[in-house]
């Protein structure tokens, strides 16, 4: 009987503890998933349209193909990236190129317009990483044709400018050659991944909103009413008067709800990347493109 | 005079306050997890099945622009032929991921329809007036192409069932499984066999051993 309180005393700490080993377990399982799904090669982070850690492109070169990218982009919101690398770090640049697409999310995220040029000079491989949405338009044979006859004679002879921007001009001109399709894909940049997350939340704050808005105006009403009806009788009325406070309410706050959740959907859209700095849209990569070496 | 005393009542605002509240930390537990990533791990399933009708609706035109040059190759093109018919014909059960050996069935005649193309690309490293036939080199390219979708479909499928079984097995989700979806069964995985660890390479003409 005295072992009973002071034994409840002892066990309800750990019990605190215990609480606390539990959620920082869950959270290290989070963690973990997290990474566990990047056991990827290391990747540059995406710094520009053109990123060339193999240093085989001068700065006008870079200057020159930067201006062709930023055109394509501009104009059909397809994002192509150069990437030169010196080491492909064990990795077959297939496996390589479809991991670095996805690790940068180049593409709207929409239509996961987006390309990867991916130049390897030491392992002698090149390599056109297509994202899903485009592998309509750049086929694997497309992708395969370019290496083949813009970029593999320049390589051959050691001239790398020369096949990457030939390369880049092409897969510019296959992806602007469909006039139709480029105006579809550019109109789509409007509808951005970003607002679907907060849709439902802000949708239920709303809810929260309006359900706590009306019910204060309905007890503030029934207490206001019940002191006036206080003197004179009591309680039959104040049933009455929570009904029509209720209605009222709902008609007012309503409306305001569902102009507010437009305001919201429009405004979602402003993370745009013209505006100097370059990232990439959140495009998807399927194993799209070919590849070759020298 | 005494003032009455208003009747003590649960403000009404605040029953859907507490129901969305307590939606909402419940589904930060991850009572939603497991359906959530049993859908993703099917979903990327449905790729995998996808990418390798692709190549099987590849096969026959290979097949044919092959036979044009190589005719005396009869039981190599054979071979793909068979292989494919049988990887086409191979049962899938709508429970296929949950259901490990129907999932081998289906892996073991795909496997042998991916060996019977590899043997066909060699043989046709023999022929240069086919190598050099623009229709083949087109095949050639396409099949490169799906057999890498397929290696990443692949990869992506097992990623997703990785976590969707360790979420069954793990303590959140292992209690919920308990409490709400005492049928969710753990997924089947490929093994991938051993030559092909190392995918997507089949090496066609267009690379060079090194």
């Amino acid at each position: 009987m005295v072992t009973a309180p002071t034994s409840y005393a002892r066990t309800r700490p750990p019990d605190g503890v215990r609480l606390c080993a539990r959620v920082i377990i869950c959270l290290a399982l989070l963690i973990s998933f997290a990474t566990a799904a990047l056991a990827d090669p290391k990747f540059p982070p995406l710094t520009g349209r053109i990123i060339d850690e193999a240093k085989i492109l001068s700065a006008q070169d870079i200057r020159d193909l930067n201006e062709t990218l930023r055109q394509l982009e501009g104009k059909s919101s397809d994002q192509l990236v150069v990437y030169t690398t010196p080491s492909l770090q064990g990795y077959e640049i297939e496996d390589f190129g479809y991991r670095l697409g996805r690790f940068w999310k180049i593409g709207q995220g929409s239509i996961n317009n987006g390309i990867v040029l991916i130049v390897a000079p030491n392992e002698r491989k090149v390599r056109i990483e297509v994202g899903r949405g485009l592998e309509g338009q750049m086929t694997d044979l497309m992708s395969g044709t370019i290496i083949r006859n813009a970029m593999l004679p320049a390589f051959r002879r050691g001239d790398f400018p020369a096949g990457i921007k030939a390369g880049a001009r092409d897969i510019k001109d296959v992806l602007l050659g469909d006039a139709e399709e480029v105006r579809k894909r550019a109109q789509s940049i409007k509808p951005r991944q970003s607002s679907p997350n907060w849709l439902p939340l802000i949708v239920m704050a709303l809810f929260i909103g309006i359900w706590f808005y009306t019910s204060i105006q309905e007890q503030r009403q029934a207490q206001s009413m019940a002191s006036n009806m206080n003197r004179r009788r009591h309680g039959t009325s104040q049933s009455t008067s929570t009904r029509r406070g209720n209605d009222s309410g709902g008609i007012i706050v309503v409306p305001g709800g569902w102009g507010g959740s437009g305001g919201w959907s429009g405004g979602s859209s402003s993370s745009g990347d013209s505006g100097g700095g370059f990232s990439g849209g959140g495009g998807d990569f399927g194993g799209g493109g070919a590849s070759d070496s020298w | 005079m005494q003032r009455p005393l208003r009747p003590i009542r649960t403000p009404r605002w605040l029953a859907p306050l507490f129901v969305a509240v307590t939606a909402l930390s419940m589904a930060g537990c991850g009572v939603n997890n497991i359906p959530t990533y049993e859908n993703e791990a099917k979903a990327k399933w449905s790729e995998v099945l996808n990418q390798y009708k692709r190549r099987a609706d590849l096969i026959p035109n290979l097949v044919e622009s092959v036979k044009g040059f190589a005719e005396q190759e009869k039981s190599v093109l054979t071979n793909v032929t068979e292989a494919r018919a049988r990887a086409t014909s191979v049962q899938i059960p709508a429970d296929i991921a949950t259901n490990p050996e129907a999932m081998k069935r289906f892996q073991d005649a795909q496997n042998s329809l991916g060996g019977a193309l590899r043997q066909l690309m060699v043989v046709s490293e023999r022929y240069p007036d086919l190598k050099s036939n623009q229709n083949f080199l087109a095949l050639q390219q396409q099949l490169e192409g799906t057999e890498n979708r397929i290696s990443i479909a692949r990869r992506d499928y097992i990623e997703r069932v990785k976590v969707y079984n360790t979420e069954l097995v793990t303590i959140p989700g292992r209690w919920w499984k308990g409490l709400m979806y005492p049928q969710s069964k753990e997924m089947a995985t490929f093994d991938i066999p051993a030559e092909e660890q190392k995918v997507p390479q089949v090496n066609f003409g267009t690379k060079k051993t090194p």
